[in-house]
C-alpha cells in the first residue's frame, strides 16, 4: 500500500518537474530581459548625451568610441597580449593561493592542536590589509611577475582558507559516527565524509577568491608593468585617454564575471544534492 | 555473546546517562530496551556500539565477523550528497559492492522506484527507511536499533517488524533495539528490559517466552503490556 502511494508520487513530481522545467526557462529568460532594460536605457542616454555635445567627448566618451577601441586594439592585435597576460597573472596566483589555503585549511580544520598552533598567527596575518605587501613584495621579488603572482595568491587565499576552515569544523559529528560504525580509517572519513561535506563551504570561497584575484591583479599590474589590463588603465591614465580606461574596466568586468560563471555552474553542478532554495 | 558487566555512563556530574548495567545477551537474542525518555538508552547503544568509549565497566562481544556491528541511529544519518543508493551501499566495501544486489534492498524497505532520489527529496519515513536498507546490507552479527521505526506509518512498521523478523531468523541475527512502543518490543523480543531513573539503571528484565511468530493480539502479550505498564509507572499517570 505505502509502497504503491510512492510510486504514484514519485510520476506526479517527474511529470510536475517536466512542466515546471519549461515554465522556469520562460520566467529565467524574462527575468534576464528585465535584468537588462536599465543597463540598455542608460547606454541610449549615455550615448545621446556624447552625441548632442552635453558632455565633452574628451573626458566622458561615448559607449560606441569605447567599442571601437577595444575593436581596434583587437585588430592591431595587442589585445589579447594584454588580456592574456592578465588572465595567466590571475590564473597562476588563484592556483597557487587555492592549493595553499587547501593545505593549511585542512590541517587546521581536522587537528585541533594545528589550530591552535597556527591560527592565532595566521589571523594576524590576516588583519594586515594584503596591499601592504605590495612594497616588501617588490623589494623581495622585483617587480616582475613572481611578486605581482604573490600579491593575488595572497589576496586568494584567505577567503579559502577560512571557508575550508570553517567547513570541515563544522560537518555534523553524526555524520561521523556512521563512518565509525562502519571502521572508516581517518583517510576514509576524510575522503568519504569531510571532503564531500565541507565542499559547498569550499566552494564559497573559491567565487570570493577569484573575486579578490581580480581586485589584486589590478592592483599588482598598477604598480608597475608593461603589459595587461591594469597597464592600460595606466597608460590610458597618462595619454588622457578615457576610452582606453573604460574599455579595460569593461574587459576586467567582463572577465571576472566569466570566472564567476565558470564557478557558479561548478558549484550548482557539484552541489545539486543540496537543500535549499535554489534546489527546489 | 555480547557481556555487558557494571557498564556506567554518565555526564553532568554523574546526573544523566545510565548507572551500573550488567546483562548477557545470547546469539540470536532479540532485546527490546524500554524506559522514559532521557534515561540514557541511545547513550546505552552509543556504548555498545563502540562509538563511546568513555564508559566505565567492561563489554565482551565475542565470536564476530567482518561487519561485526550495524546500527541504526534514532535519526536516518544520510549523507545528503549521495543518492538512496549510494547511501545504502556506504559502508559496503568497494570491492564487494558488485556483488550485492542493491535492488533487493531498495524492494525490501519499499524504496524500488527511489534508487536515484537525493535525502533532499525524500519525506522523513522514506529517509529512515533507507538508513535500515544500510545497516542491512552489511549484514552485520550485532544489530543495535534505536527507536527505528518510531518515523513510520503504522503499516509501514508492521511490514518492517515483519522484515526484522525473518532477517533475524535467516541469519541468527542478535538484535538489541530500543523502543517507545511497547507492543513492537512485544512483538519483536525474546526478553524486554526496562530502564528507568536519572540516571537510568535496570530496573526489570522481562522474558517473552511465546513462539514468533507472534499474534498482535495474543491475549498472554496483552498480559506482559501490563505488566509493563506498571514497570513504567504509567498506570498511576492514566488512572
Ligand atoms: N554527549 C552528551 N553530553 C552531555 N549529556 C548527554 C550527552 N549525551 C546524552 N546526554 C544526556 O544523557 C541523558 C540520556 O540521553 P539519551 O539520549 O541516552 O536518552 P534516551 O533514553 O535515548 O532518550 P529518548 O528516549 O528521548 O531518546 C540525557 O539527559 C542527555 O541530556
Ligand atoms: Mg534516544
Amino acid at each position: 500500500m505505502t509502497v504503491k502511494m510512492d510510486t504514484k508520487e514519485a510520476l506526479n513530481t517527474q511529470e510536475r518537474k517536466k512542466m515546471g522545467r519549461f515554465g522556469a526557462d520562460l520566467k529565467k529568460a524574462r527575468g534576464f530581459a528585465l535584468g537588462l532594460l536599465i543597463p540598455f536605457i542608460l547606454l541610449v542616454v549615455w550615448e545621446a548625451t556624447v552625441r548632442f555635445n552635453w558632455v565633452d567627448a574628451y573626458v566622458f566618451p561615448a559607449p560606441t568610441i569605447i567599442l571601437q577601441k577595444i575593436v581596434e586594439l583587437a585588430q592591431e592585435g595587442t589585445l589579447w597580449g594584454h588580456v592574456g597576460i592578465t588572465f595567466f597573472r590571475v590564473i597562476i596566483g588563484f592556483l597557487a593561493g587555492t592549493i595553499a589555503a587547501v593545505v593549511l585549511g585542512s590541517i587546521v580544520g581536522y587537528f585541533k592542536w594545528f589550530e591552535q598552533l597556527m591560527d592565532p598567527l595566521l589571523q594576524a596575518f590576516r588583519s594586515i590589509p594584503s596591499l601592504a605587501w605590495v612594497p616588501l613584495f617588490i623589494l623581495w621579488m622585483g617587480i616582475g611577475e613572481p611578486s605581482k603572482v604573490m600579491l593575488i595568491a595572497v589576496g586568494v587565499f584567505f577567503p579559502i582558507y577560512l571557508n575550508i576552515v570553517s567547513g570541515i569544523q563544522g560537518v555534523d559529528r553524526k555524520l561521523i559516527e556512521v563512518g565509525k560504525i562502519y571502521h572508516f580509517t581517518p583517510l576514509q572519513i576524510v575522503r568519504r565524509i569531510i571532503f564531500p561535506a565541507s565542499l559547498p563551504s569550499f566552494l564559497v570561497g573559491l567565487r570570493s577568491g577569484v573575486g579578490l584575484g581580480w581586485m589584486f591583479v589590478v592592483a599588482a599590474e598598477l604598480m608597475g608593468a608593461s603589459q595587461g589590463l591594469g597597464y592600460l588603465l595606466v597608460v590610458g591614465q597618462n595619454t588622457y585617454s578615457p576610452e582606453l580606461i573604460i574599455a579595460s574596466i569593461i574587459l576586467f568586468a567582463l572577465l571576472g564575471k566569466a570566472t564567476d560563471s565558470l564557478l557558479k555552474t561548478l558549484e550548482a553542478r557539484a552541489l545539486k544534492w543540496q537543500d535549499n532554495l535554489q534546489n527546489q | 555473546m555480547l557481556e555487558v558487566k557494571q557498564a556506567t555512563r554518565t555526564f553532568n556530574d554523574g546526573l544523566a546517562g545510565f548507572k551500573n548495567i550488567s546483562f548477557s545477551i545470547q546469539e540470536g537474542e532479540t532485546v527490546g530496551i524500554l524506559g522514559t525518555s532521557g534515561c540514557g538508552k541511545s547513550t546505552l547503544l552509543r556504548v555498545l556500539s563502540g562509538l563511546d568509549q568513555n564508559f566505565e565497566g567492561a563489554i565482551e562481544i565475542a565470536g564476530l565477523g567482518e561487519q561485526p556491528i550495524g546500527m541504526i541511529f534514532q535519526e536516518p544519518r544520510l549523507m545528503p550528497w549521495l543518492t538512496v543508493k549510494e547511501n545504502i551501499l556506504f559502508g559496503v566495501k568497494e570491492t564487494k559492492r558488485k556483488q550485492v544486489n542493491i535492488q533487493d534492498y531498495l524492494d525490501l524497505v519499499g524504496l524500488s522506484d527511489f534508487g536515484d532520489y537525493y535525502p533532499k527529496d525524500l519525506s522523513g519515513g522514506m529517509a529512515q527507511r533507507t538508513a535500515i536498507a544500510r545497516a542491512l546490507i552489511g549484514q552485520p552479527d550485532v544489530l543495535l536499533l534505536d527507536e527505528p521505526f518510531s518515523a513510520l506509518d503504522a503499516f509501514t512498521k508492521m511490514q518492517l517488524q515483519d522484515l526484522l523478523l525473518k532477517i533475524q531468523k535467516k541469519r541468527l541475527t542478535t538484535m538489541v533495539i530500543v523502543t517507545h512502543d511497547i507492543d513492537e518490543a512485544l512483538y519483536l523480543c525474546d526478553r524486554i528490559f526496562i530502564l528507568g531513573g536519572q540516571p537510568g539503571t535496570l530496573q526489570a528484565q522481562l522474558p517473552i517466552e511465546t513462539a514468533k511468530p507472534r499474534d498482535r493480539g495474543d491475549s498472554f502479550l496483552a498480559a506482559k503490556k501490563a505488566d509493563i505498564l506498571a514497570l513504567l509507572h504509567i498506570e498511576k499517570v492514566v488512572g
